[in-house]
């Protein structure tokens, strides 16, 4: 183990700032974190044992534990509940002879639910080693199992099992043509740096990731950061459930993302960049490290681009299962190695981001969006939209409908007419924007997707008539706790208190006081969470609870006050040690109800 | 020209670089806090010192000072949610304040006082925590740790060491001691360090002191943690 870590090390310039990389590597390796691993690489990299721990603790991906030769994760998100994941996770764990969350004795296999794959419009989806398996049903589970049982490796795996589809449905100014790796470059060398800002400015173009940060005003304030060391980011932690569009820009757009940010880099001046890349989208990365070679080649990344002096490069960097690092400051702690956890602001990461210096972090979307307007023009993106959402937004389209995939749409269009475009029909309601969004019922499907009324970063899913509604808020609320990064009291205590709270109601344990408890403890976490996760992990209880407190209100008893903890389960240790199981020895969660 | 601000509709001044809660605990203004210590880097992550700036939620101890703004601290509804984040830590870990050494010292407990907390609110978690008594001084009771850092601080900051980390996410958050077993007798931890002393609540104790001071003679048995922390902070720019 020595050596190899003392490799990956030197391979990593023995340079903290790679920890998540290198403990990718262990893992893959290893199938966990070793202790020993811990105390070798805290020498070599001259850190803190506990930062490793650290890190190694907060990364889904990661484990301090022995996971399996094969490690099997299924995808969570209420999408693949609605293509049958329940069942079919029982399946696998009856053909694999392992119990969901644990470690076959054999070591051989394990198996775990993991939160959304962004894979949406392909599920039930999963992961085996970190590489995305879809469209999952019982013929590929048996071919599955068999397949780890024989020991096969993944190489030796048929390729059906991990294709990925682009299913783009509808394209619209940006996705109808790419434009030729160099032509965003050699446009904005041409009509000139500060004029190529100018152009994106007048596009109006604002944060694709949903925030909605005016893009040209980002970039303008990093370019006038008195520090000149800067960075640009992208981000492709698309972790958001319900979102994929970034995995298509990246699979068939990307040369047009890179060119993107190296626009970027020549306005804001930065030498280098990154792609955060979320470590579901493994399948993607050594085909855009070859792409990054190939820009190399072509003299559009590195030193010297295209003869204009500039120098700026771009280096991938995965994540390890963690929707916190979406938040853009989290993001930058991950890049630097550390846990995703989001900074105090004050200071911004214009002006303070990646090790301190002045770093633009923009969308996967936003700068295959900018790369398009430097080639032609502010106001031909500008031209589509409304007054305030200019130009277009990529959707991925998930749920109940015919044609799910990724649509282009101009902002302000419908959510009916959206919905007529997928081929969706008996809609009960549409969650927009994600978990983090707003769920909107059928009654409201007059409303526009635009900054204006739904913003959104693109997650768009469709439930119809026959779905449960608390269902979809539980498995959104369960996803919020999962995924809080414990900074904060509020969110750290909150949003785990939300989902027992919200569990007690929908498990039909609650009262007609517990639905003013849920409400409170919304309020309390919305209020006053450090960050955006904290700040709309209540969001589905609060929108959902506004348009039907009918449903939540049918799940009450009718009494006033309902004990917290099931009182039956709770003598079972009693039963045992007195070992009757007589009705006397039984207790009726409720006494007897008087009407 | 001395720049001001105003809380609670009372006039304070300020200099640049202060954050709000420097700015107020200057004036004499007490913002309720746990996370927070004038003499490490701010942390921003209890939340107890939120205040409404100009209208928005913000954490005092973190948040710049600047010319003109209107903040609101003492108001009934900010101190009715601090009482509720309060409740959170208390439900969280496991604080048995009667049976608990630091009662009387504890800011935790002086803290939910001040804000008039009668009870746990939310259903409790009862997490299993360890303790590790392993050091030959110092006892860490995991059942008390609030995750302020100020351990973590005081030890990098003050200490030039690195012994405690706050590790794993979310409501698996907890304190990481930096040695090979995890136990804080292989830490290089001494008993004088002022991260073995930084501690709100009773979740690292220096051992034999326990009831040295008897119940009824403690830091806030007499005085409620608004006028100690005032007090503290008067004396220690005296003594600079």
């Amino acid at each position: 183990m020595k050596a190899f870590l003392e490799q990956l090390a030197a391979k990593y310039q023995h340079n903290a700032t790679n920890l998540l990389a290198i403990l990718r590597a262990v893992q893959a390796r290893f199938h966990y974190i070793p202790e020993a691993a811990i105390t070798t690489l805290a020498d070599l990299l001259s850190i803190p044992r506990t930062q490793i721990l650290a890190v190694a603790e907060f990364y889904s991906f990661f484990h301090l534990t022995p996971k399996g030769q094969y490690e099997v994760f299924i995808s969570d998100s209420i999408t693949d509940h609605m293509l049958g994941k329940h069942e079919l996770m029982a399946y696998l764990s009856e053909r694999l002879q392992v119990a969901v969350g644990e470690v076959r004795a054999d070591g051989l296999v394990s198996l775990d639910n993991t939160s959304c794959t962004g894979l949406c419009d392909q599920g039930p989806a999963g992961l085996v080693n970190g590489l995305a398996l879809t469209n999952l049903d019982k013929a590929r589970i048996d071919l599955i199992a068999e397949l780890i049982n024989q020991q096969k490796p993944l190489s030796e795996w048929p390729k059906h099992l991990f294709a990925v589809n682009d299913n783009i449905q509808q394209t619209g100014l940006l996705l109808a043509s790419a434009i030729t790796p160099g032509q965003g470059l050699t446009t904005t060398f041409t009509r000139g740096i500060t004029q190529t800002l100018a152009e994106i400015d007048l596009s109006g173009l604002r944060g694709r990731g949903g925030a909605g940060f005016k893009t040209a005003l980002k970039w303008r304030f990093c370019s006038e950061e008195p520090e000149t060391e800067r960075y640009v980011v992208c981000n492709a932690d698309e972790g958001e459930p319900g979102t994929f569009k970034d995995r298509v820009l990246l699979n068939s757009y990307a040369e047009q993302v890179f060119e993107g940010m190296t626009i970027a880099a020549a306005i804001i001046g930065a030498k280098q960049g990154f792609l955060y890349l979320r470590g579901e989208y493994l399948f993607l990365y050594e085909k855009l490290l070859a792409l990054l070679e190939q820009r190399r080649q072509a003299g559009l990344l590195g030193q010297n681009i295209l003869g204009q002096g500039i120098t700026f490069d771009i280096e991938i960097c995965l994540g390890a299962g963690a929707y916190i690092c979406g938040e853009e400051s989290a993001l930058i702690e991950s890049l630097e190695g550390k846990m995703g956890i989001p900074r105090n602001r004050p200071p911004y990461p214009v002006s303070s981001g990646y090790l301190g210096k002045p770093t633009i972090v923009n969308n996967v979307e936003t700068y295959l969006a900018a790369a398009a307007i430097a080639v032609n023009g502010g106001a031909w993106f500008a031209n589509l939209g409304t007054e305030k959402s200019k130009g277009t937004k990529i959707l991925s389209i998930s749920g109940d409908c015919k044609r799910p995939g990724i649509y282009e749409v101009p902002f302000g269009i419908t959510v009916q007419a959206v919905l007529d475009l997928c081929g969706a029909d008996d809609v009960f309601g549409v969650q927009i924007g994600g978990p983090s969004g707003m769920f909107i019922s059928n009654q409201e499907l007059h409303r526009k997707l635009a900054f204006e009324d739904l913003a959104t970063g693109g997650s768009f899913i469709i439930f119809d008539n026959s779905r449960e509604l608390l269902a979809i808020v539980k498995n959104f609320t369960h996803f919020f706790a999962h995924e809080s990064c414990g900074f904060c009291t509020p969110c750290r205590v909150g949003t785990s208190l939300l989902q027992k709270q919200l569990d007690k109601i929908v498990d039909g344990h609650g009262s007609a006081g517990d639905v003013v408890a849920l409400e409170e403890l919304c309020r309390l976490i919305k209020q006053y969470s450090h960050c955006g996760l904290g700040q709309t992990a209540a969001n589905p209880i609060l929108t959902t609870l506004e348009r039907y407190p009918e449903i939540y209100q049918a799940q009450l008893k009718q009494i006033s006050y309902e004990p917290g903890f099931d009182l039956d389960a709770a003598l079972a240790t009693a039963r045992r040690l007195a070992n009757r199981d007589d009705a006397g020895a039984h207790l009726a969660q409720i006494g007897e109800e008087h009407d | 020209m001395t720049k001001t601000l105003t809380i609670d509709g009372k006039t304070i001044p300020f200099q640049d670089g202060q954050t709000i809660i420097e700015a107020a605990t200057a004036a004499g203004v007490y913002i309720p806090h746990l996370c927070h210590h004038p003499e490490f880097t701010p942390h921003g992550s209890c939340k107890l010192c939120s205040v409404k700036v100009n209208g928005r939620v913000c954490s005092a101890c973190t948040f710049p000072a600047a010319e003109g703004q209107d903040v609101i601290n003492n108001s009934q509804e900010l101190n009715d949610d601090r009482q509720k984040i309060t409740q959170m830590l208390f439900v969280e870990g496991n604080h048995f304040c009667p049976s608990c050494e630091k009662t009387g010292n504890c800011q935790l407990q002086a803290v939910a006082y001040h804000l008039n907390m009668l009870d746990d609110h939310f259903p409790l978690f009862f997490h299993n925590r360890n303790v590790d008594a392993s050091h030959s001084d110092v006892l860490i009771d995991h059942n008390r740790c609030i995750f302020c850092t100020l351990c973590v601080r005081a030890s990098i900051e003050q200490d030039g060491k690195n012994v405690f980390a706050i590790a794993g996410r979310g409501i698996n958050k907890h304190l990481a001691v930096n040695s090979a077993t995890g136990l804080l007798k292989d830490s290089d931890l001494d008993k004088n360090d002022k991260a073995a002393h930084i501690c709100p609540t009773g979740a690292i104790l220096i051992k034999r002191t326990g009831y040295q001071v008897p119940i009824g003679q403690r830091l806030y048995d007499h005085q409620e943690i608004d006028a100690v922390s005032l007090a503290h902070e008067t004396e220690q720019r005296h003594g600079e």
